[in-house]
Protein backbone atom coordinates (compact mmCIF):
# COMPACT_ATOMS: atom_id res chain seq x y z
CA UNK A 1 0.00 0.00 0.00
CA UNK A 2 1.69 3.52 -1.11
CA UNK A 3 1.50 6.63 0.86
CA UNK A 4 -1.78 8.12 -1.51
CA UNK A 5 -3.50 4.73 -0.92
CA UNK A 6 -2.97 5.04 3.27
CA UNK A 7 -4.50 8.33 3.39
CA UNK A 8 -7.93 6.99 1.54
CA UNK A 9 -10.54 4.90 3.33
CA UNK A 10 -13.95 2.66 1.71
CA UNK A 11 -17.20 2.10 2.80
CA UNK A 12 -18.90 -0.95 1.91
CA UNK A 13 -22.35 -2.31 2.67
CA UNK A 14 -22.85 -5.71 2.02
CA UNK A 15 -26.89 -7.79 1.53
CA UNK A 16 -28.33 -10.97 0.41
CA UNK A 17 -30.88 -9.99 -1.89
CA UNK A 18 -33.58 -12.74 -2.29
CA UNK A 19 -33.53 -12.29 -6.28
CA UNK A 20 -30.85 -13.59 -8.84
CA UNK A 21 -27.97 -11.71 -9.78
CA UNK A 22 -29.53 -11.31 -13.59
CA UNK A 23 -32.49 -9.52 -12.43
CA UNK A 24 -30.10 -7.53 -9.97
CA UNK A 25 -28.02 -6.78 -13.10
CA UNK A 26 -30.99 -4.94 -15.10
CA UNK A 27 -31.70 -2.90 -12.50
CA UNK A 28 -27.97 -2.06 -11.52
CA UNK A 29 -27.28 -1.41 -15.22
CA UNK A 30 -30.88 -0.14 -16.94
CA UNK A 31 -30.80 3.51 -17.08
CA UNK A 32 -34.64 3.66 -16.71
CA UNK A 33 -34.22 0.81 -13.70
CA UNK A 34 -31.12 3.02 -12.41
CA UNK A 35 -33.74 6.01 -12.24
CA UNK A 36 -36.18 4.25 -9.97
CA UNK A 37 -33.77 3.14 -7.02
CA UNK A 38 -30.28 5.21 -7.28
CA UNK A 39 -30.69 8.54 -9.20
CA UNK A 40 -31.39 10.51 -12.92
CA UNK A 41 -28.81 8.87 -14.98
CA UNK A 42 -27.61 8.53 -18.45
CA UNK A 43 -25.83 5.49 -17.57
CA UNK A 44 -24.67 2.84 -20.13
CA UNK A 45 -23.26 -0.73 -19.40
CA UNK A 46 -19.92 0.24 -21.95
CA UNK A 47 -16.60 0.54 -20.19
CA UNK A 48 -15.12 4.65 -21.12
CA UNK A 49 -18.58 5.44 -21.26
CA UNK A 50 -18.92 8.79 -19.35
CA UNK A 51 -22.08 10.00 -17.48
CA UNK A 52 -23.49 11.54 -14.98
CA UNK A 53 -26.23 11.10 -12.11
CA UNK A 54 -28.35 13.95 -11.21
CA UNK A 55 -29.58 14.73 -7.82
CA UNK A 56 -31.62 18.20 -6.22
CA UNK A 57 -29.12 20.70 -6.36
CA UNK A 58 -28.76 22.32 -2.69
CA UNK A 59 -26.70 25.66 -2.04
CA UNK A 60 -22.76 24.74 -2.12
CA UNK A 61 -23.54 21.55 -4.59
CA UNK A 62 -24.95 21.39 -8.00
CA UNK A 63 -25.97 17.89 -7.87
CA UNK A 64 -23.69 16.53 -10.67
CA UNK A 65 -21.66 13.17 -10.08
CA UNK A 66 -19.56 12.67 -12.56
CA UNK A 67 -18.28 8.90 -13.40
CA UNK A 68 -17.29 6.88 -16.24
CA UNK A 69 -17.55 2.76 -16.72
CA UNK A 70 -14.58 1.03 -15.38
CA UNK A 71 -15.67 -2.35 -15.38
CA UNK A 72 -18.62 -4.52 -16.97
CA UNK A 73 -18.77 -8.16 -16.41
CA UNK A 74 -22.73 -8.93 -16.89
CA UNK A 75 -24.26 -10.27 -13.84
CA UNK A 76 -21.08 -9.91 -11.99
CA UNK A 77 -18.97 -7.02 -11.54
CA UNK A 78 -19.66 -3.22 -12.31
CA UNK A 79 -17.86 -0.62 -11.57
CA UNK A 80 -17.81 3.19 -12.27
CA UNK A 81 -15.68 6.34 -11.17
CA UNK A 82 -18.07 8.96 -8.82
CA UNK A 83 -16.68 12.54 -8.87
CA UNK A 84 -18.52 15.40 -6.89
CA UNK A 85 -17.32 18.60 -5.39
CA UNK A 86 -13.45 18.00 -6.26
CA UNK A 87 -13.62 14.68 -4.43
CA UNK A 88 -12.92 11.73 -6.20
CA UNK A 89 -13.89 8.06 -5.73
CA UNK A 90 -15.03 4.67 -7.05
CA UNK A 91 -17.88 2.53 -6.51
CA UNK A 92 -17.72 -0.96 -7.22
CA UNK A 93 -20.74 -3.76 -7.46
CA UNK A 94 -19.92 -7.67 -6.91
CA UNK A 95 -23.16 -9.73 -7.64
CA UNK A 96 -22.20 -13.61 -6.11
CA UNK A 97 -25.30 -15.98 -6.31
CA UNK A 98 -26.23 -17.96 -3.57
CA UNK A 99 -28.43 -20.96 -2.54
CA UNK A 100 -31.72 -18.31 -2.25
CA UNK A 101 -30.37 -15.15 -4.42
CA UNK A 102 -27.32 -13.08 -4.32
CA UNK A 103 -24.97 -11.44 -2.06
CA UNK A 104 -24.37 -7.84 -3.31
CA UNK A 105 -21.87 -6.05 -2.11
CA UNK A 106 -20.81 -2.23 -2.83
CA UNK A 107 -17.32 -0.52 -2.33
CA UNK A 108 -16.86 3.10 -2.51
CA UNK A 109 -13.12 3.52 -2.25
CA UNK A 110 -11.02 6.26 -2.68
CA UNK A 111 -12.17 8.74 0.22
CA UNK A 112 -9.60 11.08 1.09
CA UNK A 113 -8.29 12.00 4.72
CA UNK A 114 -10.79 12.41 7.62
CA UNK A 115 -10.20 16.42 7.95
CA UNK A 116 -10.53 16.77 4.10
CA UNK A 117 -13.57 14.79 3.64
CA UNK A 118 -15.32 15.89 6.72
CA UNK A 119 -14.80 19.44 5.38
CA UNK A 120 -16.26 18.35 2.04
CA UNK A 121 -18.94 16.18 3.39
CA UNK A 122 -19.58 19.73 5.60
CA UNK A 123 -19.99 21.44 2.32
CA UNK A 124 -21.89 18.93 0.26
CA UNK A 125 -24.34 17.44 2.62
CA UNK A 126 -25.13 19.97 5.20
CA UNK A 127 -28.52 21.33 4.20
CA UNK A 128 -29.80 17.77 2.35
CA UNK A 129 -28.94 16.35 5.83
CA UNK A 130 -29.93 18.94 8.02
CA UNK A 131 -32.54 16.98 9.37
CA UNK A 132 -30.32 14.05 10.55
CA UNK A 133 -27.73 15.62 11.90
CA UNK A 134 -28.53 14.02 15.34
CA UNK A 135 -28.60 10.57 13.50
CA UNK A 136 -25.52 11.50 11.43
CA UNK A 137 -23.79 12.36 14.40
CA UNK A 138 -24.72 9.62 16.83
CA UNK A 139 -22.55 7.37 13.97
CA UNK A 140 -19.41 9.66 15.53
CA UNK A 141 -16.83 8.26 18.27
CA UNK B 1 -15.48 17.73 21.02
CA UNK B 2 -18.61 17.11 22.85
CA UNK B 3 -19.22 20.82 23.95
CA UNK B 4 -18.62 21.81 20.13
CA UNK B 5 -21.30 19.49 19.28
CA UNK B 6 -23.27 20.51 21.73
CA UNK B 7 -23.29 24.45 20.83
CA UNK B 8 -23.81 23.49 17.13
CA UNK B 9 -26.97 21.53 17.60
CA UNK B 10 -28.53 24.11 19.68
CA UNK B 11 -27.73 26.87 16.75
CA UNK B 12 -29.21 24.82 14.30
CA UNK B 13 -31.60 23.40 16.24
CA UNK B 14 -33.81 26.94 15.89
CA UNK B 15 -35.62 26.84 12.75
CA UNK B 16 -35.46 30.53 12.32
CA UNK B 17 -31.46 30.39 12.98
CA UNK B 18 -31.56 27.33 10.09
CA UNK B 19 -33.08 29.40 7.62
CA UNK B 20 -30.70 32.78 8.88
CA UNK B 21 -27.59 29.93 8.05
CA UNK B 22 -28.60 28.99 4.88
CA UNK B 23 -29.60 32.57 3.58
CA UNK B 24 -26.07 33.16 3.84
CA UNK B 25 -24.64 30.01 2.95
CA UNK B 26 -27.03 30.52 -0.59
CA UNK B 27 -26.50 34.30 -0.86
CA UNK B 28 -22.82 35.06 0.96
CA UNK B 29 -22.12 37.80 3.28
CA UNK B 30 -25.10 40.07 4.59
CA UNK B 31 -25.72 43.08 6.85
CA UNK B 32 -27.95 42.34 9.67
CA UNK B 33 -30.33 45.15 8.18
CA UNK B 34 -30.62 43.09 5.20
CA UNK B 35 -31.38 40.08 7.11
CA UNK B 36 -34.37 41.41 9.12
CA UNK B 37 -35.37 42.76 6.27
CA UNK B 38 -36.40 39.41 4.91
CA UNK B 39 -37.18 37.61 8.02
CA UNK B 40 -40.38 38.60 9.34
CA UNK B 41 -38.62 38.93 12.93
CA UNK B 42 -37.23 41.53 14.55
CA UNK B 43 -34.20 43.25 14.32
CA UNK B 44 -33.24 42.57 18.03
CA UNK B 45 -34.37 38.71 17.57
CA UNK B 46 -32.30 38.39 14.41
CA UNK B 47 -29.01 39.97 16.21
CA UNK B 48 -29.30 37.81 18.83
CA UNK B 49 -29.95 34.70 16.89
CA UNK B 50 -27.02 35.46 15.21
CA UNK B 51 -25.40 35.54 18.60
CA UNK B 52 -26.11 31.94 19.15
CA UNK B 53 -24.83 31.31 15.44
CA UNK B 54 -21.74 33.09 16.13
CA UNK B 55 -20.96 30.85 19.59
CA UNK B 56 -21.22 28.50 17.40
CA UNK B 57 -18.73 29.40 14.75
CA UNK B 58 -21.31 28.77 12.47
CA UNK B 59 -21.18 33.14 11.59
CA UNK B 60 -18.42 35.52 11.48
CA UNK B 61 -18.89 38.99 12.03
CA UNK B 62 -17.26 42.26 10.63
CA UNK B 63 -17.81 45.60 11.33
CA UNK B 64 -17.43 48.43 8.50
CA UNK B 65 -18.86 51.58 9.50
CA UNK B 66 -21.92 51.30 11.60
CA UNK B 67 -23.11 47.82 9.93
CA UNK B 68 -21.89 44.78 10.84
CA UNK B 69 -21.45 41.96 8.06
CA UNK B 70 -22.39 38.18 8.62
CA UNK B 71 -21.22 35.32 6.66
CA UNK B 72 -20.67 31.92 7.30
CA UNK B 73 -18.18 29.34 8.53
CA UNK B 74 -19.25 26.22 6.52
CA UNK B 75 -16.16 24.22 8.19
CA UNK B 76 -17.83 24.44 11.57
CA UNK B 77 -20.25 21.75 10.74
CA UNK B 78 -17.49 19.31 10.04
CA UNK B 79 -17.41 17.66 13.35
CA UNK B 80 -21.28 17.15 12.91
CA UNK B 81 -20.75 15.56 9.81
CA UNK B 82 -18.65 12.66 8.62
CA UNK B 83 -18.43 12.14 4.96
CA UNK B 84 -18.23 8.20 5.73
CA UNK B 85 -21.54 8.50 7.59
CA UNK B 86 -23.16 10.05 5.44
CA UNK B 87 -22.32 8.03 2.25
CA UNK B 88 -23.20 5.50 4.81
CA UNK B 89 -26.52 6.60 4.93
CA UNK B 90 -27.13 7.24 1.81
CA UNK B 91 -26.18 4.02 0.24
CA UNK B 92 -28.22 1.86 2.88
CA UNK B 93 -31.24 3.92 2.03
CA UNK B 94 -30.79 3.27 -1.74
CA UNK B 95 -30.40 -0.58 -0.60
CA UNK B 96 -33.19 -0.68 0.52
CA UNK B 97 -34.84 1.58 -2.33
CA UNK B 98 -32.98 -1.08 -4.96
CA UNK B 99 -35.19 -3.83 -2.69
CA UNK B 100 -38.45 -2.26 -3.65
CA UNK B 101 -37.63 -1.71 -6.78
CA UNK B 102 -36.42 -5.80 -7.47
CA UNK B 103 -39.72 -6.61 -5.51
CA UNK B 104 -42.15 -4.56 -8.59
CA UNK B 105 -39.82 -6.17 -11.39
CA UNK B 106 -40.72 -8.73 -13.30
CA UNK B 107 -39.01 -12.00 -12.17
Amino acid sequence: MNNAAAQTRSLVIEREIPHPPEKIWRALTQSALVDEWLMKNDFQPVVGHRFNFRSTPVPGWNGVIDCEVLVVEPNSRLSYSWGTMGMESVVAWTLTPTKDGTHVRMEQSGFRSEEDAAYKGARWGWTKFIGNLERVAGGLE
Amino acid sequence: MQAVADSLFRALSDPTRRAIFERLARDGEQTVHALTDHSGVSQPAISKHLGVLKHAKLVRDRREGRETHYSVQPQALAPLIDWMSVYGAFWRDRFDQLENLLKRMDK
